[in-house]
């Protein structure tokens, strides 16, 4: 059973970035996921990337650096430095990628309504060159990953079982 | 690095375009068929001069254009840049997506495990409390 949001992506300024999507857990839970490596190298990086890297230093000051591997082998490292560290509720992060010039500021909020979280991520890159380079790059790897997805669908005679995410309620 | 790319500087214009609420309204008029300027103006409190303005700035990013019809001039819009633009932040979504839809999975599991551990100190405490 999936219980999908929808991911909503806009430009609230030239220079920034904002993702709206909403999870069906509360919010201490979607945080945890976001900061312990352990739970991060289970979901985060694009379909078919592993995460081969996940040190997360989660104090202010302190920092995590990740590596991402793709399908065909390739890494993808970025890093970051923790600004702000408010949980459940927000933080606050500096990023760079290995791949791509310029840090950007990332802010996570997230609210909990009815056991329900909303996650708002703001990335507010150095420049508006800087924001379209990645998102162009973002482009890139989204329709290559539909393509992978579209394969998977074509060619899966044995679909691989969900584990064991039976639901209590 | 990325400066100059053709694609990356059309992307520049269009969302320049969008960024003005008046100008996104008057695309939101559009979408639902041709009009002339003096139709366009109508709902915003604003001079003609002041709305063909904004025209201007659409019709540079080639999100509008002029039909043929002398006497009116109606405007339409153009999907292409529109396009491109969406398209632009769909990929963007895409490389998101795929991380939240195995972060659905995770938290289910997570919530379970919690409600399971949960249900277990409550049998405990209550076997704890018959004794």
């Amino acid at each position: 059973m999936k219980n999908t949001g929808t991911l909503k992506v806009t430009t609230p300024t030239d220079r920034e970035i904002m993702m709206t999507r909403e999870f069906n857990a509360p919010r201490t839970l979607v945080y945890e996921a976001f900061n312990k490596p352990e739970l991060l190298k289970r979901w985060f990086g694009p379909h078919c990337w592993s995460l081969t890297v996940c040190d997360v230093d989660a104090r202010v000051g302190g920092g995590f650096r990740f590596v991402m591997r793709g399908p065909d082998g390739r890494d993808m490292g970025m890093r970051g430095v923790y600004k702000e560290l408010n949980p459940p509720e927000r933080s606050v992060h500096m990023e760079s990628y290995d791949d791509y010039p310029g840090e950007s500021q990332v802010t996570s909020v997230m609210t909990e309504q009815n056991g329900m979280t909303t996650l708002t991520v703001t990335v507010l890159y150095p420049s508006k060159e800087i924001r379209d380079t990645v998102a162009q790059s973002g482009m890139e790897h989204g329709a290559a990953e539909s393509y992978d997805k579209l394969a998977e669908l074509l060619s899966s005679s044995s679909p691989a079982s969900a584990g064991e995410t039976r639901l209590a309620g | 690095m990325g400066y100059g790319n053709s694609s990356s500087g059309h992307l520049d214009v269009t969302f320049a375009a969008l960024a003005d609420p008046t100008r996104r309204a008057i695309l939101a008029r559009l979408a639902s068929g041709e009009a002339s300027v003096m139709e366009l103006a109508e709902p915003f409190a604003m001079s003609q001069p002041a709305i063909s303005k904004h025209l201007k700035v659409l019709e540079r990013a080639g999100l509008i254009s002029r039909s043929r019809d002398a006497q009116r001039r109606p405007r339409r819009i153009e999907g292409g840049p529109l396009g491109e633009a969406t398209q632009w932040l769909e990929g963007y979504r895409q490389f998101w997506e795929g991380s939240f839809e195995r972060l659905d999975d995770l938290l289910d599991e997570m919530k379970t495990k919690q409600a399971k551990q949960l249900k277990e100190d409550r049998t405990k405490k209550h076997e704890r409390n018959k004794k």
